[in-house]
C-alpha cells in the first residue's frame, strides 16, 4: 500500500505525458530530415540527384533548366542533399506538411 | 461456430477427421494480430487440437525488386523489409555487398552500427512489450511501455533524422556519425530508459495475475525447440543459447556479450527473454559508446559485387539470413532474405495444441510475429481467380 500511496501522489503531481495538439506543438528534434529545396542559380543540371535517388523522386531537364521533386515520392534520405557537388539542395528545417493532391514541385531559374 | 467434419473440409488424417470438431479462422485481420497470417484453429469445444496457417496476404516481390535495382540503392529497400527492425536489414545487406566486394569497414563504423542495431532492439523489443501487455490485458501496462519507448524514437530522430528507420547505413561503414553532444545525449537517455524500466520490472517478475497469463502456456521443451529450428528469444526462452551475437559480427567480439536464456520454455519464459535483452541492449550501448575509437566511417567500394556471399545477424526477433549472389555488373544475379518469423511458425503450430482457446493471443504474441517480413512466396490458385 505505501508503494501504491507514492506512485498516487506522483501521477497526481505530474505533468500529463501527452500535449494538446492542435494548440501545442512538439516540434521538431535536432537534425530531423526536413523538406528540400533546390537552388536552380547555383545547380549545374549535372543529374547526379536523378541517378543517386532510391525512390526516382527528382527529375532533371536539362533543356529547360528544370528540376521536379515529387515530395510524396521522396523517402527523405538525402543522399541527394549529401551528394550534391555545388551545395545546391538544402535541406528545409519542416516536414512536408499533407496535400489533398499528388503535385510535384517544379524548381526553375 | 458450426461442428463440421473436419476433414473434408482441410484434409486431414481419417482419425482426427472422425471427431467432431470446429473449425474456426483467425485473422488475417484480428484485433489481436497486427499483421495479416490466417491460422485456421480446429477446436473440440475449448481446446485447441490442430492448427493451420496460411500466409501470402502482404507478397511484396522483394527479392526480385532487389535484383532489377541498382545494388547501391537497395539498402533502401532492404530496410523497407521491415520496420521495426530496419537497421539491421540495411546492416545485413551492406555486409552482404562488403564482402562480395572485398571492402574493409572501419572499426568506428562497425561501433557505430552495434551502437545503432542495438538502439532498433531496444525499440522493437518495447514495442513488443507493450503489445504483448494488451494482448494479455493490461492497457495501463501497454502505455506505460510505450511511453518509455518514447526516449528511443527521439533517439533515434536525433541521430539519424527519423523516428522509426535510421537509414545511416552505407555501404563500406555508415552515412553518419555521432558528435560529443549526440553521445553525452545517449548516456544521459539510456539512464533515464533504465531507471524508467526499473519501475516495471516488478510487474513483469513478480505480478501474479500477469504470470498466471503466461506460467505453463505455450510449451515448447528443449528438444522441439532444436528439432523444429526456432531462432531468436523463441528458442532462448526455452534454455537454449543461441544467439547470432555470439559470432562476434561487426563490434560484438570486443563487448562483453552473453545470450539470455530461461530454462522455462513456457510464453513467461520468452517475456522475460526479451524484457532482460532490454538491459542487455542499454548495457550494451554504453559499453559501446565508451569503447568506440576515433577516425573514418566510410570506405569506397570501387568494384561491382561478384561471387557469393552469406551473413547471418541477429534481429529483435532472431536469427536473419541474407545470401547473395553477384555477377559483376551493376545487378544482383540472386537475393535470398529468410527472416526470422519464418524459422518460428512452425515451433509456433507445435505450442498452440492442446491450449484453450483463451490462451491463443499471448502464444501467438510470444513469438513476435513479424509477417510482412515473412512473405517470400505467394500462392495464386489459377482455377479460382
Amino acid at each position: 500500500m505505501p508503494k501504491l500511496l507514492g506512485k498516487i501522489l506522483s501521477n497526481l503531481f505530474s505533468k500529463p505525458s501527452t500535449i494538446q495538439y492542435p494548440f501545442e506543438n512538439p516540434g521538431l528534434v535536432e537534425g530531423t530530415r526536413g523538406e528540400l529545396s533546390f537552388d536552380m542559380n547555383i545547380c549545374d543540371q549535372c543529374q547526379d540527384c536523378e541517378r543517386l535517388c532510391p525512390s526516382g523522386a527528382i527529375s532533371v531537364d536539362v533543356d529547360e533548366k528544370k528540376i521536379e521533386w515529387d515530395p510524396f515520392k521522396c523517402i527523405y534520405c538525402h543522399l541527394c542533399v549529401d551528394n550534391c557537388m555545388h551545395k545546391a539542395i538544402t535541406a528545409l528545417d519542416h516536414v512536408k506538411s499533407p496535400d489533398y493532391k499528388l503535385r510535384k514541385k517544379i524548381f526553375e531559374r | 461456430m458450426k461442428p463440421t467434419a473436419v476433414g473434408d473440409v482441410i484434409g486431414m488424417s481419417k482419425q482426427t477427421s472422425e471427431i467432431k470438431c470446429s473449425v474456426f479462422p483467425f485473422g488475417p485481420q484480428h484485433p489481436v494480430l497486427p499483421e495479416p497470417i490466417q491460422l485456421k484453429f480446429v477446436v473440440q469445444e475449448e481446446k485447441i487440437i490442430d492448427v493451420l496457417p496460411q500466409i501470402g496476404y502482404i507478397h511484396r516481390g522483394i527479392e526480385k525488386a532487389i535484383e532489377l535495382n541498382d545494388y547501391r540503392r537497395n539498402i533502401y529497400i532492404c530496410e523497407r523489409i521491415c520496420g521495426i527492425c530496419n537497421f539491421q536489414h540495411g546492416m545485413a545487406y551492406s555486409e552482404t555487398i562488403e564482402k562480395l566486394t572485398d571492402t574493409m569497414v572501419p572499426l568506428r563504423a562497425k561501433y557505430l552500427r552495434t551502437i545503432w542495431a542495438e538502439l532498433t532492439r531496444l525499440q522493437s523489443h518495447l514495442l513488443w512489450l507493450g503489445l504483448f501487455s494488451e494482448g494479455v490485458g493490461f492497457e495501463s501496462l501497454f502505455m506505460s511501455i510505450w511511453k518509455i519507448r518514447e526516449r528511443v524514437l527521439e533517439l533515434t530522430e536525433r541521430t539519424g533524422g527519423h523516428r522509426i528507420h535510421l537509414s545511416t547505413n552505407a555501404i563500406g561503414g555508415v552515412s553518419k556519425d555521432m558528435d560529443e553532444k549526440l553521445i553525452n545525449h545517449y548516456y544521459s537517455e539510456l539512464k533515464a530508459l533504465r531507471k524508467e524500466m526499473d519501475t516495471l520490472a516488478p510487474v513483469f517478475y513478480k505480478d501474479k495475475a500477469f504470470r498466471a497469463k503466461q506460467e505453463g502456456k505455450g510449451i515448447l521443451p528443449k528438444k522441439d525447440a532444436v528439432h523444429l529450428a526456432a531462432v531468436g528469444p523463441t528458442i532462448r526462452g526455452s534454455g537454449i543459447p543461441q544467439d547470432m551475437r555470439s559470432n562476434f559480427y561487426e563490434a560484438y567480439g570486443m563487448l562483453d556479450f552473453q545470450p539470455i536464456t530461461y530454462d522455462s520454455e513456457d510464453v513467461l519464459g520468452r517475456t522475460l527473454v526479451r524484457f532482460d535483452e532490454v538491459y542487455q541492449s542499454i548495457d550494451l550501448m554504453e559499453e559501446a559508446l565508451k569503447q568506440m575509437p576515433e577516425g573514418p566511417i566510410q570506405e569506397k567500394n570501387t568494384m561491382f559485387p561478384e561471387g557469393v556471399a552469406i551473413v547471418r545477424v541477429e534481429q529483435p526477433r532472431g536469427e536473419c539470413f541474407y545470401y547473395g549472389v553477384g555477377n559483376g555488373t551493376i545487378h544482383l544475379e540472386r537475393m535470398r532474405i529468410r527472416t526470422p518469423t519464418i524459422p518460428n511458425i512452425p515451433p509456433l503450430l507445435h505450442m498452440l495444441k492442446g491450449y484453450e482457446v483463451s490462451d491463443i493471443p499471448a502464444i501467438v504474441h510470444s513469438i513476435d510475429p513479424c509477417i510482412a517480413c515473412a512473405e517470400r512466396i505467394t500462392y495464386v490458385d489459377k482455377e479460382e481467380s
